[in-house]
């Protein structure tokens, strides 16, 4: 009975874990194989020939003489995608803790539905989404009227495809990430803990920093984590609201696959983006929660 | 008693292996009979609930038989053993109407829909909820789904209705209401009950014979009487109803009697002691309202003396605690109203009369 | 936290505004986006009049009805077989805690966890290392990949939040494994199961980049197409298209948490 038990678990199971297994895990780990292979010479890869150029090209190229020579073009690239995601993540956070705060002291009903407004433009189409703010940024767009209205010529604003349009994009883009964890830590806040320090003598401020924030550390970090992570692997904003001129690394992950035709490489950025990705993931797990127990 | 219904020869259920190795039930048999009540009482993790889903078939014995009517039931699931369960959670089903649920186990025994629902009908008749088959279980209060709970789990007349501490969700109110019901409901339908519950005034009320547990065991098995006037036990004792312990010296005597000193300063003799029981240090408990009080210069050499060391008032009766030197002390209860005994004040010196048959020497 | 918004103690400055803000922020392109796509002017700057014309330009495109009809396929594909299997795996990990239970849930949500642009070229690779031709087929097997979490979870959720003792109590009432499936679990599972389905649907009717990549030339999703008209520049033919986009969305995703909230 015990065995027959565990084995309909595992007839369960199997499909879909063996599925991603087949199709996600296998690829990731082909992905890291291809990053050592020699490219070939009109794109694709020579398989079974080993190279590590597309480690090296990653921070060197060969120059007329072939001596290698630093090249920081791709360190710019990952600068660059960083400095996004960071700006991103702080200005998420400055316009995601008081809206979850604001729908954490709504009555039941209301809140379900903010949360619901919150979450509905993760469901729609990201080149939409996008494509919407290249209306609102254009020169004569909606923002460029707004303020010749309030009598501030621009003179073309000349915002869209600049780095301010990206990360107005990737703001747009990851906001809900950011409310939804610290509205969820929030929710779960006892509220006479906030009234106890007022009892105590601290005033809104201080029942705010001493109290609250502390509280919602957790969700803080789980929100940061959420939009810093995907805002790296961004692909579509910068390539709309950026133009194609400010790439991320997605983008330069892409380009390896279309006109540069540089497979390896490619596949070498994947994996380092992956690897940063699950690493964020892994320090975010030690710090933030109890490890789960293997041994149960 | 009548015929054996349930009979568990030796049952022991280990959960888990290796370090994390539990023993739920340890070797328990024990018959129950048909037409009884019976109930499993013991604190939460005694092995009450883990002997009770053996006999539902929901978890497999380690090792040992459970038997019904003399078969085996071992290898039967759930589905194929004629004994149906009300559960802690009532488990009734949300999808379906009031009605639906109470036919839904005639129907998969393959009884046709109108004598199905004629049964049902006489089931709600029975839990009197006869109004109440369109509905849904969300639209019915605690005390209702519990009702209908019952009313499924009896519709196909099981030979033994198991229920899980079902009273356990209800107010105090309601479920002393429904003690009531469920003994009149067993009563009335002649099933056996095999009750579990971690409350001992709810087993003293309704049984007709009672299990207590503890450590996967069975301390003792006996009538709500017995297991109160005569637990065997220090664990019986303190854990149904309230129990003063007091160090004792037991002595045989020439006349088949046996003489206890108490508190050092008081002998007793005890007309009869359990068979096999030894002498010496042993350790005896009393009721606090088989104990009574009166004052010192009433007292003689036949009372305990000592004094009063607080008084609680409870409106039907009051709890002395009497101190009697040497680090002892006994609670003393008295019936308030009824005129027959004093009011002692703190500090009071006292007489506390102990009478013979009160006394209950445990085995350690 | 439950508090009275009404007690002053309970405001705390710039909250509301910022709030407000927030909204704003969230939902004005998405009205400005389906404004501008019944404006009348061309240019789409100024606001001329109502018009419907740009919805019919743009339903009577081919090109563009063939790429919705991909992606239609692709989409009802994926989705079926990722609610199939996310169904049967919800369902095994309900069955109480088992050794490796952590790993199979990781592998479950991985594809969550993947940078989307990471699982394209890998996936990408992976097809072109077998020898699979891309195509439409390739796409399927792609989007069924990350389906499968989006369907997983809500299915999951609702066995999670379901009384173990009611498959008890019908196996207690006679009813064999099947019949307490058929008759207990699977009628209450329906709502998670739909709402985990139309999530799927909308996630793959909406993924750019994995198609992208792993699709090749003959299988052209509504949203590479758009892609590729954006690129050329701003249409009002583009702002209906994508209107359209934006409001089968939002209309699945409100059915969808709509049944979900279906409590019995």
């Amino acid at each position: 009975m015990k065995a027959m038990l565990r084995s309909k678990r595992f007839w369960l199971i199997a499909p879909a874990v063996l599925y991603i297994g087949f199709f996600m895990a296998v690829p990731l780990v082909q992905m890291a194989y291809v990053s050592i292979l020699e490219r070939g010479d009109y794109g694709g890869v020579n398989w079974g020939v080993f190279s590590m150029d597309a480690y090296v090209s990653f921070l060197f190229e060969r120059d007329l003489m072939d001596n290698l020579v630093l090249n920081t073009d791709y360190l710019q690239v990952f600068a660059r995608s960083f400095g996004l995601s960071a700006m991103t993540t702080v200005f998420a956070l400055i316009l995601g803790f008081p809206t979850a705060f604001y729908i954490s002291t709504q009555p039941q009903g209301r809140r379900n539905f903010l949360i619901f407004l919150v979450t509905i433009p993760f469901w729609t189409n990201i080149l939409v989404r996008n494509y919407a703010w290249m209306l609102l940024l254009r020169n004569g767009g909606l923002v460029d009227g707004m303020l010749g209205w309030i009598g501030i010529e621009t003179g073309g604003l000349d915002i869209l495809y600049t780095p301010y349009a990206v990360s107005i994009g990737l703001t747009y883009t990851y906001l809900p990430f950011m409310v939804l964890p610290i509205y969820a830590s929030l929710e779960k806040l006892d509220h006479r803990l906030v009234e106890a320090a007022f009892d105590l003598g601290a005033d809104k401020r201080r029942a705010m920093s001493r109290v609250i924030l502390p509280l919602a550390a957790p969700g803080i970090a789980a929100g940061c984590i959420l939009v810093f992570i995907p805002c790296l692997g961004a692909y579509v904003t910068p390539e709309l609201l950026g133009g194609g001129k400010f790439m991320m690394i997605a983008n330069l992950i892409g380009s390896q696959f279309g006109a540069a035709r540089n497979w390896p490489l490619g596949a070498g950025l994947g994996f380092v983006l992956l690897a940063l990705v699950l690493i964020a993931m892994m320090v975010y797990s030690l710090k933030f929660k109890s490890l789960p127990e293997e041994s149960r | 008693m009548s015929e054996v219904v349930i009979s568990a020869r030796s049952v022991s259920k280990i959960f888990g292996s290796g370090a994390d190795k539990v023993t739920a039930l340890d070797a328990v048999s024990v018959d129950i009979f048909q037409n009884e009540f019976f109930t499993m009482l013991g604190p939460s993790g005694c092995g009450k609930t883990t002997l009770l889903r053996l006999i539902g078939g929901f978890e497999e014995a380690s090792s040992g038989k459970i038997l019904l009517e003399g078969n085996e039931l071992n290898d039967l699931p759930p589905y194929k053993r004629p004994i149906n369960t009300v559960f802690q959670s009532y488990a009734l089903f949300p999808h379906l109407t009031v009605r639906q649920n109470i036919t839904f186990g005639l129907e998969m025994q393959g009884i046709d829909r109108a004598k199905a629902n004629h049964r049902a009908d006489e089931m709600l008749e029975l839990v009197r909820l006869a109004q109440y088959g369109d509905r849904v279980p969300s639209q019915l209060s605690g005390g209702q789904q519990q009702r209908i709970a019952l009313a499924r789990a009896l519709a196909p007349a099981p030979k033994v209705l198991l229920l899980d501490e079902p009273l356990s969700a209800l107010d105090l109110k309601l479920r002393k209401e429904m003690q009531v019901e469920l003994k009149r409901l067993q009563t009335e339908t002649g099933i056996t009950f095999v009750f579990v519950t971690h409350d001992q005034e709810e087993a003293l009320a309704m049984s007709d014979r009672i299990a207590v547990m503890q450590f996967g065991k069975i301390q003792q098995i006996g009538a709500p009487r017995e297991i109160y006037d005569e637990p065997t036990d220090r664990f019986v004792a303190d854990f149904i109803g309230d129990s003063n312990f007091l160090p004792g010296n037991l002595v045989a005597a020439a006349n088949g009697k046996h003489a206890l000193t108490l508190a050092n300063q008081h002998v007793i003799e005890l007309p009869s002691v359990r068979s096999g029981q030894k002498t010496g240090d042993v350790t005896i408990s009393i009721r606090p309202e088989r104990l009574g009080l009166v004052a010192e210069n009433l007292a003689d050499q036949t009372h305990l003396m000592g004094s009063v060391k607080s008084v609680i008032y409870f409106g039907t009766d009051t709890t002395y605690e009497i101190d009697l030197g040497n680090d002892q002390t006994v609670k003393v209860r008295t019936q308030n109203g009824t005129g027959a005994m004093d009011d002692f004040g703190r500090g009071e010196r006292v007489g506390v009369h102990v009478p013979a048959d009160a006394i209950r020497v445990l085995v350690d | 936290m439950k508090v009275d918004v009404s007690n002053p103690l309970w405001r705390f400055r710039g909250i509301t505004s910022t709030a407000m803000f927030f909204f704003a922020y969230l939902y004005l392109p998405i009205v400005i986006l389906l404004a501008l796509s019944f404006n009348e002017n061309k240019l789409a700057t100024i606001w001329t009049g109502f018009t419907t014309d740009w919805y019919v330009t743009a339903l009577s495109n081919d090109d563009m009805l063939r790429a919705a009809k991909n992606s239609i396929i692709v989409a009802v594909s994926a989705t079926i077989l990722a609610t199939i299997a996310a169904t049967f795996a919800a369902m095994g990990m309900a069955r109480g805690r088992f050794r490796g239970e952590v790993g199979v849930s990781a592998m479950l949500v991985l594809p969550l966890l993947v940078p989307e642009i990471v699982t394209a070229i890998a996936t990408l690779l992976f097809f072109v290392a077998l020898g699979i031709k891309l195509g439409l087929i390739t796409v399927i097997i792609a989007h069924t990949v990350f389906c499968i979490p989006f369907a997983y979870l809500p299915i999951r959720a609702r066995l999670e939040g379901m009384d173990p003792a009611l498959a008890e109590a019908a196996n207690d009432l006679y009813a064999n494994e099947w019949q307490a499936f058929r008759r207990v679990t699977m009628p209450l599972l329906w709502p998670g199961i739909l709402s985990g389905a139309m999530l799927s649907f909308i996630i793959s009717l909406d993924d750019f980049v994995i198609s992208y990549f792993v699709g090749g030339a003959g299988a052209t999703t509504l949203p590479i197409y758009i892609f590729g008209m954006i690129r050329i520049g701003i249409t009002p033919e583009v702002n209906a298209v994508s209107a359209m986009m934006l409001i089968v969305s939002i209309v699945f995703v409100s059915v969808s948490f709509l049944i979900d909230r279906i409590r019995y």
